[in-house]
């Protein structure tokens, strides 16, 4: 690579990473966290847990969950019931004033069994809130959502531009070569360097993940437009079914379950909400296998009548969304897999923190094309005593 | 000017953590607290354990 082509993509790499680095750091700051939020949640005493039953206890019906929950807010929709992934002894209902998307919701957490209020967490404040908003969206919506998601593709742009700038950086170094004994930002460079490309892999990954992440609304509001519109064409006009004229939503679960047999609920979106339509109540099941577990399948069952109406199959690109989520929480390889997804976390903070380093103590950042031996001793090769020709005599002034 | 290092000597390390990050990643997504998750721990642990060796270890 000549000289000229590298100073592209030296410039290439120094403006894509310090556009994003302060946001990226915060990511990674407020990233560490989450990794953990199951954990940390159990020591704050916030995570909602069914007490131990036999399993074959039976449960009350989902109707009567339902009653319950709105009892406790005469005044509100429901509009999501959840199951946890681990956890069938407990409902989770999410009121909100009116069907469509909104901030202020209240859940409450019951028990499938007893039907007892177990509790009503607030997943709306306290310290792990303002972790996840400003890692999600900067308390800025779907605004906030896709700025951090063109932050996240600068930070793509400039790991590959990174990878570009590997070669003639570390041309006459071995791999792993971090020179402590010289001046510091020397060692920054090699670590940025080191690290930076053995993280390379991983920090793509999560980096675009997240990034498709950002767009998790709008390809929901997609799907909708794309594949729902069509099935509900019929029941275009009408407005929500009112409560009062609504089937039993336990009848209609088992309807919507024995579509798949081989499939467990995921949660329940009621009419009008944004994953409903006004005429259904849609059951999103997920398979029983470790890799469909983190798959969805939609039924829409008519709110009136019971009756499923339709049970589409996920498009590509709500499958790759679905997918994508994992490989950006790393939440599906147990604690050791938390673990060192922190310290690949960690690992990137020094990237990012010895990158805004390297710029602010810059010197010349493109290694001479043809660098001149500045003893004997260094034509022997890197492996040597360190004596690299870098930095290049321009640095050396500058520094 | 003719590069010191072969292709191999340069990326060799880069490219075989990189297809270890890979198989770990996927590895763990089809997996759940079986083999698959040991394999995820070893394939992730190694790029981890590469970045402390030569990061933290004194010239």
């Amino acid at each position: 690579m000549n000289s000229r082509k590298i100073k592209t993509w030296a410039w290439v790499h120094k403006w894509s990473s310090l556009v994003c680095t302060v946001f990226m750091l915060l990511l990674c700051i407020t990233g560490l966290p989450l990794i953990f939020h199951h954990e940390i949640g159990h020591l704050l005493g916030t995570e909602v847990e069914a007490p131990k039953m036999p399993a074959d206890t039976p449960r009350v019906s989902l109707d009567r969950v339902l009653e319950t929950a709105r009892s406790k807010h005469p005044d509100r929709v429901v509009q999501f019931v959840s199951q946890p992934e681990d956890d069938d002894g407990l409902w989770l209902v999410t009121l909100t004033p009116t069907p469509e998307p909104t901030e202020d919701f209240k859940s409450v957490a019951i028990d499938a069994r007893t039907g007892v209020v177990l509790a009503q967490p607030k997943f709306d404040e306290g310290f792990m809130y303002v972790m996840f908003k400003l890692h999600v969206d900067l308390f800025a919506g779907l605004a906030g959502k896709l700025f951090l998601g063109f932050m996240g593709l600068l930070l793509l742009v400039a790991i590959v531009s990174g990878v570009v700038l590997y070669s003639p950086f570390m041309r006459k170094l071995d791999f792993g070569t971090v020179r402590r004994e010289k001046r510091p930002r020397l060692k920054w460079l090699d670590l940025h360097n080191l690290l930076g490309i053995v993280t390379l892999v991983w920090l793509f990954v999560v980096g675009s993940t997240g990034m498709i992440n950002t767009w998790a609304d709008l390809i929901i509001k997609y799907w909708q437009y794309d594949q729902l519109s069509t099935l509900l064409a019929p029941y275009k006009n009408e407005p929500i079914v009112p409560a009062a004229e609504r089937a039993s939503v336990q009848r209609s679960m088992e309807v919507a379950l024995k579509q798949a047999p081989d499939m467990k609920l995921s949660f329940i979106a009621f009419p009008g909400t944004s994953f409903s339509s006004p005429h259904h109540t849609t059951f999103f099941l997920r398979g029983n296998e470790p890799f469909t577990s983190k798959l969805l399948k939609p039924v829409l069952v008519d709110a009136k009548t019971a009756q499923v109406t339709a049970s589409p199959e996920m498009p590509w690109y709500l499958t790759g969304l679905l997918v994508s989520q994992p490989l950006h929480f790393g939440d599906y390889g147990g604690m050791p897999m938390q673990i060192i997804w922190a310290l690949l976390d960690i690992a990137t903070i020094i990237v990012l923190g010895s990158g805004l380093y390297l710029w602010l103590k810059r010197g010349k950042t493109v290694p001479a094309p043809s660098p001149v031996p500045a003893s004997p001793a260094s034509r022997s090769g890197p492996q040597h005593g360190g004596q690299q020709p870098e930095p290049a005599p321009a640095m050396k002034v500058q520094a | 000017m003719k590069p010191r290092h072969s292709f191999w000597h340069m990326w060799g390390w880069p490219i075989v953590l990189g297809v270890l990050t890979t198989l770990g990643l996927i590895s763990a997504l089809f997996s759940d607290g079986g083999v698959g998750d040991v394999l995820a721990w070893f394939a992730l642990g190694i790029p981890v354990a590469v970045c402390a060796w030569y990061g933290w270890r004194r010239a």
